[in-house]
């Protein structure tokens, strides 16, 4: 490889490198400053149940339980769609945060909001980063994944695959 | 320069406008869709396909409000995105229905502002409240009993005012809104000087601008006791604690239940989970979204023999939810967390 053919490999690098840093400044940008993560898909509840849960395990985390607050509700005579809440972590994770960050075991395991709007199913969680603790690095990293996680099936559950 | 590095170069420079022009149908799915619905139809936000709304209301009135949001009304602030996206949801939001946009200009109207509070308490308190603070609960969600088809908005709202000309809002009040309880006050027998008046009234509501109740974001991340007792009494405290404030105890696991085979999870990790669904169906009229704090929980760990209590601080979770009627639902369950935590450990 000749000198000149060297400079344009590392000229493509240096180019390639700055596009996708400038396109995760621009996503992360956009990810962090919402405090509440939703999504809308036009699948029904029983479908998007179903894709919520795939998404969560292929992420590597357990759905530890499911709550059926709608269940609940129309006990007590009240009239509610169909509304549950999904908790899910990683086993050893939350286990080694237990210990490190107890105070952190009051939101853990984490949990999706779904229910049904019409014909929709709607899907909300709290950002992750509301949990993060100032100064805390191995937290921030942590909790960074979580988040871009979540950010990612929640675009997978909108349709954009 | 050979052409590929110049073409690498050029496509450097270009990428931030190609991220940023991302299609207004793209981002208004992003950020738009899960409250307002996927064409426009309304949810826990209000239907931007109306075509009473879409001919009443300016792009400057729709770009401000995206910018702005209404603090305490659901709505965020998206004042991150680019204006050029922002202006890439309006043309989106536009395509809805075939409505031509109004353009307003920004001369104020002078109107009698204490006559115009005589007739908004007569004509329109019933509605958006008598401060101008709204309707109780969120956009047009049917998921519960609603007394109106949509919720009146807050027209008291800093977002609102700051996004709303005066021009506009004459408008709305000549003109009414078709599908909506809003109606043309022309109609009702009001003349135009009235209208006038009612819109010098409402821009006053921007001298009377309310501080919140407390500062959510100086709040505790979570609510921490210890107990003086060992781990089954302080488990069983907690659950009779609950009882006590009318909540009915729904179940009683480890913290690793469901994450490890049983017999593995730590058996010193304990949540009580318990739920007043009187409430919780109150808190789901008010924000669909408060899913995120069910059910009610206290975690209890036990740790080198000495036994702690943690749960959610409700006030610090609320902050998260842009919603004022929750921030105030939220400060009463910090009282009860308080009180059930408290009772716990004496």
């Amino acid at each position: 490889m000749n000198l000149i053919q060297k400079r344009r490999g590392y000229s493509l690098a240096m180019a390639l490198s700055s596009l996708i840093t400038a396109g995760l400044l621009l996503i992360s940008h956009a990810a962090q400053a919402d405090n509440m993560m939703m999504a809308r898909t036009t699948q029904t509840f029983p479908e998007a149940m179903s894709e919520l849960q795939a998404l969560i395990q292929a992420k590597g985390y357990v759905v530890s339980r499911v709550q059926r607050v709608d269940i609940g509700l129309t006990q007590s005579g009240y009239k509610t769609d169909k509304y549950r809440v999904v908790f899910y972590g990683k086993p050893d994770e939350i286990r080694h945060l237990s210990q490190t960050h107890p105070e952190l075991t009051a939101y853990l395991p984490m949990k999706i909001s779904i229910f049904a709007e019409d014909q929709d199913t709607i899907l909300v969680t709290a950002n992750p980063q509301h949990l993060n603790m100032a100064g805390d690095a191995e937290l921030a990293k942590i909790i960074n994944r979580w988040e871009k996680d979540l950010v990612d099936i929640f675009r997978q559950m909108r349709g954009n695959k | 320069m050979s052409l590929r590095v110049r073409v690498i170069i050029l496509l450097w420079l270009t990428l931030p406008l190609a991220v940023f022009a991302q299609g207004g149908e793209q981002l208004y799915s992003q950020y738009c869709a899960a409250c307002h619905g996927s064409e426009g139809n309304g949810g826990v936000g209000v239907p931007l396909a109306l075509p009473a709304f879409q001919k009443t209301v300016d792009d400057e009135f729709l770009i401000k409000t995206i910018r702005y949001g209404r603090p305490g009304r659901v709505m965020p602030s998206f004042s991150y995105l680019k204006p050029d996206q922002i202006k890439a949801i309006v043309t989106f939001i536009r395509g809805f229905v075939p409505v031509k946009a109004p353009v307003y200009d920004s001369k104020p109207v002078m109107g009698n502002a204490p006559h115009g509070k005589k007739l908004y308490g007569e004509h329109c308190a019933a509605c958006h409240g008598h401060q101008g603070d709204g309707g109780h609960g969120t956009g047009v969600t049917f998921s519960r009993p609603r007394d109106l088809p949509i919720i009146a908005p807050s027209i008291s709202n800093p977002g609102f005012l700051a996004s709303a000309s005066d021009q506009l809002i004459k408008a709305a009040l000549m003109e009414g809104r078709e599908g909506t309880p809003m109606m043309s006050y022309l109609k009702q027998g009001l003349s135009e000087q009235d209208v006038n008046d009612v819109v010098a009234y409402v821009r006053s509501f921007e001298k009377q601008a309310k501080k919140p109740e407390y500062d959510l974001h100086k709040e505790p991340l979570t609510l921490v006791y210890d107990s003086p007792h060992d781990l089954a009494k302080t488990v069983a405290n907690v659950q009779r604690a609950a009882v006590g404030k009318n909540f009915r105890v729904i179940r009683v696991q480890t913290l690793e239940d469901g994450l490890f085979k049983k017999g593995d999870d730590n058996q010193k990790q304990v949540i009580v989970y318990f739920c007043n669904f009187q409430l919780l169906n109150q808190a789901l009229t008010v924000d669909p979204r408060v899913g995120l704090f069910l059910p009610c929980r206290v975690t209890i760990i036990e740790n080198q023999g000495k036994v702690k209590l943690y749960a959610i601080n409700p006030k610090r979770l609320s902050g998260l939810f842009n919603n004022n009627e929750l921030d105030k639902l939220c400060g009463g369950m910090f009282d009860t967390y308080t009180e059930i935590l408290e009772e716990s450990t004496l």
